[in-house]
């Protein structure tokens, strides 16, 4: 490690951001091309994208899983037990009331944590449901297409967010290099996660 | 003064799982959609849909199809062909179809997969008025929709087809119909889901009774009334 530089994620983690940041990308654009009337007519072949983006889907979750099980699973169990658990200065960070220093995951951060996995969660039911609905009606409710749209535009303004706040915004946009490269800066670790154990 | 640092002596707070309320919450809530999402999403959509047909997002339109591309409309070589068991067959162009009576709606349109758009405005020419100069036979009780999208076709019988807003349409919204809803003429029969309301319509039969269209052979009901088909209402 660089003198200066103290790790944030390590690869196991990393490779849970990313492949779950591709997975979701592969399935907005398939998906955009299924939803958006101009798209359809542009790219046409609707069956065989329609197929993609079921597979993509299912590929997307069960390679996540993949990464969870062959990867460092204790390391991601502390991490998500991390993730789980609210202290009472995450409770100031969210109401604005003296926020002092914050762990490795400031509120924000758990809160997108748990919206991002139970949008998996909903995302995959309701396009298994979908899938499977369009051959037995047995799996066929009317508000399906509602919940899976729903979850489109819920997990967009998630979405923009954290680009906003991991590519543009000038204090936080450090953080992309955890998430790159493992390792960030020990001197803005200290500014935006002084609670937090670098182990240094 | 509180201290607010946990674990520091005065108040030591205990941590709290709230993540996992957050994720369990979220899926909860999510799931419990599929039994009331369509209704607050029907009230949503119509208070937003001017600011979103503005932004030109979501006409709430989806463009299903079952072929690799599109039927591309030439109108000087268009031709509807009306025939099965008729007198007279027909073939008509574009400028012949549009010159029969007319007639105008404004109704909903459903899909199977739960989607509806409402207030669309159409114009074309009722099925009475369209078969007139065939001169259907006695024995024919139905109508087959032969698509230029291929292998697409479906099937009305008379009966439903003469329901008084059903027809064939080459207008909507106040244009001719685009190429993705079918150009030049679809079927409009808003009181069944939107895989009968057949779209790039190339022929139109007069057959004795329907047969097996093409989503009925996955599994789809032949009639498919809204609300009353397809696993819904029943």
């Amino acid at each position: 490690m660089k003198p200066g530089y103290v790790r944030r994620f390590s690869k196991s983690e990393r490779a849970v951001h990313w492949v779950n940041a591709l997975g979701f990308f592969f399935l907005l654009a398939t998906g955009l091309i299924l939803y958006l009337p101009r798209l359809s007519v542009a790219v046409g072949r609707r069956q065989f994208i329609q197929e993609i983006h079921f597979w993509g889907g299912v590929g997307w979750v069960a390679s996540l899983l993949i990464v969870a099980v062959l990867g460092d699973r204790r390391g991601l169990l502390r991490t998500a037990r991390e993730l789980d658990v609210f202290e009472r200065e995450d409770v100031n960070w969210l109401s604005g009331r003296r926020p002092r220093g914050q762990a490795r995951f400031n509120a924000g951060q758990k809160i997108n944590a748990a919206l991002n996995a139970a949008f998996m969660v909903l995302f995959l039911v309701s396009g298994l449901l979908l899938w499977f609905g369009e051959q037995d009606t047995r799996f066929r409710f009317a508000s399906t297409v509602v919940l899976h749209d729903g979850l489109l535009y819920a997990s967009l303004a998630l979405l923009l967010g954290h680009l906003y706040l991991s590519l543009i915004h000038p204090t936080t946009r450090h953080a992309l290099r955890g998430m790159v490269l493992g390792t960030v800066r020990e001197d803005w670790a200290r500014r935006h996660h002084a609670r937090w154990d670098t182990g240094e | 003064m509180d201290d607010l640092t946990p674990g520091s002596a005065g108040e030591p707070v205990a941590p709290r799982r709230i993540g996992r309320g957050v994720f369990l919450g979220t899926v909860v809530g999510g799931l419990s959609s599929l039994w009331w999402g369509q209704a607050v999403w029907g009230g949503v959509s119509k208070a937003v849909s001017p600011v979103a047909s503005v932004l030109g997002l979501g006409s709430g339109w989806r463009i299903y199809t079952v072929a690799a591309s599109m039927p591309v409309f030439e109108p000087r070589t268009w031709r509807l062909k009306i025939g099965g068991m008729v007198a007279r067959p027909q073939e008509l162009s574009y400028h012949e179809l549009r010159a029969l009576p007319q007639a105008r709606q404004t109704s909903v349109f459903h899909c199977v997969t739960g989607w509806t758009v409402n207030g669309v405005e159409w114009r074309g020419v009722r099925f009475k008025d369209l078969l007139a100069a065939a001169k259907p036979l006695p024995g024919a009780h139905a109508l087959e929709f032969v698509s230029a999208e291929k292998p697409y076709v479906d099937y009305l019988t008379l009966e439903q087809a003469m329901l008084p807003d059903v027809m064939l349409a080459w207008e909507m919204g106040g244009q001719p119909i685009l190429q993705e809803h079918g150009a030049p003429v679809r079927v409009v029969i808003p009181e069944m889901y939107g895989y009968k309301n057949v779209k790039w319509v190339a022929e139109v039969n007069l057959v004795r009774r329907p047969e097996v269209g093409y989503w009925e052979q996955y599994g789809y009901d032949n009639d498919a009334w809204v609300g009353r088909s397809n696993g819904y209402g029943l």
